[in-house]
């Protein structure tokens, strides 16, 4: 076997963002491992400021078409922090059924159009649609119910309208919440079904461990397998840290080699993201959705990072079990409409959520107008740079007799699997507040 | 060898937003790949190619870099469409020309800002850099209006595009006018044919359309005076997207 390797990947393919992977060996000898972001920075927490709190999330949900809903929680939740904002039971509800829908559509993306291919040794898709018409356009059912609920609650399936500070610009009727739970009912078989022909093909996954810290949210009053509400958790203790200390969790840094920050707690990096979640809250997770991480051999304090895959396919069970519990409590309640009241006035807020792919931070400042001063925010991608290059320098003396091919290979499987969005990372990289 | 276009799709700075709607199409997708042969989608798939007759493309232009990679991608495709807001008219991604650069990179990267992998220079839609042929308007596009027009391109039709402004779909809708609640609408301006989305939601129209072409700004003016508004914060509205678009002052 050729001792010699170089891989200049650049620009990987089938992740949102742009980053490179460089690995160089010598006579088995390794130069150099390095993951490289150098996605064009975009700058949102300079250009959030003097925009008024209104106006916020409808420009950060442009930081990731992916997760838009997700920011734009974020930043919801640390406007109605700062500004002392309190909502309804009601909205409360509906934003997290919203939210599940973001999780499910992003994770059926990830699963089946990013991911899978690499499981069936596919370059993508594409060639797939004929040899396994059935099961792609099982995920396409899927994917497309997920996209209608986004739209239901959202206005649209990307960059929503309805949801303000303090409420919703408009909510729907009781009976299309019945039937985007029929809907949901039906998907549940369409997911086992995913979560079987991955199974098939899970042989395929590497089985490469390294010991890792993992840090999500976490909801224990009352306690729920949560993406929406929690303090920041991690595997390696058991304190919980409320968001606005959320710098000591994050501890963020630049790097040369790269245009997004990175970040370490108690060790040198950490992993976000539904490995994260599931290592941290696994024992509140649905019963079918835990026979589901079984069936994979996934268990609670699993470190192999190319099985975030399988923790998706893990959370979509408990998402769509989730949210038709979620749906009947609404129902049963019964909706009203409710006005929209702010009182502006100054502060300063932060907010946390999981977006799919790990914590979700965002803090800002207002004056007494609600025009914005400052704006920070932490994003699950950047979170987990650090950790992904760790496992790059553990990873590749353990398969470099595997030859050039396969080492490329499986990097590439391995950045994938962390299901990056490093056009996110790369947009938000605040380090310190300069004034 | 197919006679099918070879199209590809590339992105630069954005949220890739816009290419996510083209994977929403879900089943139709299917028929749109029947129809053409995509030989590059870096999101999509492994395989790139440097021969194609149509490229989709996504994002501003910030860097020196992205300029040359565009510059070539130009002269490679026969047909060249620019897909989305931040591709059209710059969108979000210009408030960043609203600072004085030095200070924005400060701000976010602190110390390090002077690093040269963080070099950035004034935003511009992808429509300032090179000549484009189609214009795909909206953060994010709208599915339907992507395969109208991708139609057309595939079958030698012009598009049709509506040059009037939102208000106009939105008054079809029997909308109850946003003004009246308070909202800073873009409506009167911005290119309709989004079917007046927002305001349909109750949530005012931020122009991510782009202006109609002549915007009447007297229309603006009126709704100023008529509802007593601060010019001040209707520009800042009006920069949401398309700061340093057209030269549209609401004052005078
Ligand atoms: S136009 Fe909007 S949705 Fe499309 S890529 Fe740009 S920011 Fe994203
Ligand atoms: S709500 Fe907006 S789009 Fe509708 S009529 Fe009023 S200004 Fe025009
Ligand atoms: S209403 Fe305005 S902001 Fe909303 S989609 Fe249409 S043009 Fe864009």
């Amino acid at each position: 076997m050729d001792k010699n390797i170089k891989i200049d990947v650049h620009y990987i393919t089938r992740v949102e963002g742009h980053g490179n992977i460089k690995v160089s060996a010598t006579d088995g000898k390794i130069q150099e491992i390095s993951w490289i972001v150098p996605e064009a920075p975009r700058f949102f927490e300079a250009m959030v400021r003097g925009h008024s709190y209104e106006d916020i999330q409808t420009i950060v949900s442009r930081i990731c078409g992916i997760c838009s809903i997700s920011h734009s929680f974020t930043a919801i939740k640390a406007v109605e922090n700062a500004l002392n904002i309190e909502v309804s039971k009601q909205t409360d509800m509906l934003r997290q059924l919203l939210h599940y829908s973001e999780q499910f559509q992003s994770h059926t993306l990830h699963i089946g159009y990013l991911a899978a291919p690499d499981f069936f040794g596919a370059p993508s898709v594409v060639p797939l649609v004929p040899k396994a018409t059935d099961a792609v356009k099982t995920i396409i059912r899927a994917h497309r119910v997920a996209n209608e609920w986004s739209d239901l609650l959202g206005g649209r399936t990307t960059h929503p309208i309805t949801i303000i500070p303090g409420g919703f610009t408009t909510i729907p009727t009781e009976k299309q919440l019945r039937t985007l739970q029929d809907t949901i009912r039906n998907t549940q078989k369409d997911i086992n079904t995913i979560a079987e022909v991955v199974l098939s093909v899970a042989k395929n996954i590497p089985n490469f461990e390294r010991d890792t810290e993992y840090v999500s949210i976490k909801q224990t009053n009352p306690p729920e397998y949560t993406f929406y509400h929690g303090d920041i958790a991690s595997t390696d203790d058991g304190k919980l840290v409320p968001v606005k200390n959320w710098h000591k969790v994050t501890n963020e840094y630049v790097v040369d080699q790269s245009t997004a920050k990175w970040t370490k707690w108690h060790r040198d990096s950490f992993m976000v993201g539904a490995l994260a979640r599931f290592n941290n809250n696994y024992d509140l997770l649905t019963d079918n959705a835990k026979k589901t991480a079984q069936q994979f051999g996934l268990k609670k304090g699993c470190c192999n990072p190319y099985m975030n895959t399988i923790a998706q396919v893990v959370e979509c069970v408990h998402i769509c079990e989730a949210a038709i519990g979620l749906i009947d409590k609404i129902l049963t309640k019964g909706l009203v409409s409710e006005k929209v009241k702010v009182k502006v006035r100054s502060g300063k807020g932060a907010g946390v959520t999981e977006a799919p792919r790990g914590m979700l931070i965002h803090e800002y400042e207002f004056d007494k107008n609600g025009k914005c001063l400052a704006a920070d925010m932490c994003i699950p991608t950047n979170c987990n740079h650090a950790n992904i290059q760790k496992d790059m320098e553990k990873l590749v003396p353990e398969i470099i007799g595997e030859g050039q091919d396969a080492v490329r290979q499986k990097l590439e499987m391995l950045v994938r699997a962390y299901d990056p969005c490093i056009s996110c990372s790369t947009h938000l990289l605040n380090v310190e507040f300069v004034r | 060898m197919s006679n099918k276009p070879r199209v590809a799709v590339f992105d630069f700075a954005c949220c890739e937003g816009c290419q996510l709607q083209i994977v929403n199409l879900e089943e139709e997708i299917l028929d749109l790949i029947g129809a053409v042969d995509v030989v590059e989608w870096r999101e999509a798939m492994s395989e790139q190619s440097s021969n194609y007759d149509v490229a989709i493309i996504e994002g501003s232009i910030t860097r020196p870099e992205d300029e040359e990679r565009l510059w070539l991608i130009r002269s490679r495709a026969k047909v060249l469409i620019a897909l989305g807001a931040c591709a059209t008219i710059g969108g979000i991604n210009k408030l960043k020309n609203n600072f004085d650069l030095r200070d924005v990179k400060k701000w976010v990267y602190g110390k390090d800002a002077e690093k040269p992998h963080l070099n950035t220079e004034l935003t511009r839609s992808v429509a300032q850099v090179v000549k484009v042929d189609y214009l795909i308007h909206g953060c994010p596009i709208d599915r339907k209006e992507f395969t109208y027009i991708m139609r057309c391109i595939l079958t030698g039709k012009k598009p049709e595009i509506p040059e009037w402004p939102v208000c106009v779909e939105c008054k079809l809708k029997d909308n109850r006018c946003l003004w009246e609640t308070g909202q800073t609408c873009l409506g009167p301006i911005i290119r309709a044919g989004c079917g007046a989305r927002c305001p349909s939601s109750g949530f005012r129209c931020f122009g991510c359309r782009g202006y109609v072409n002549n915007p009447n700004i007297n229309a603006a003016k009126d709704v100023i005076e008529r509802y007593g508004l601060d010019v001040e914060v209707l520009k800042r509205k009006m920069n949401l997207f398309g700061s340093g678009n057209t030269q549209v002052t609401a004052n005078g």
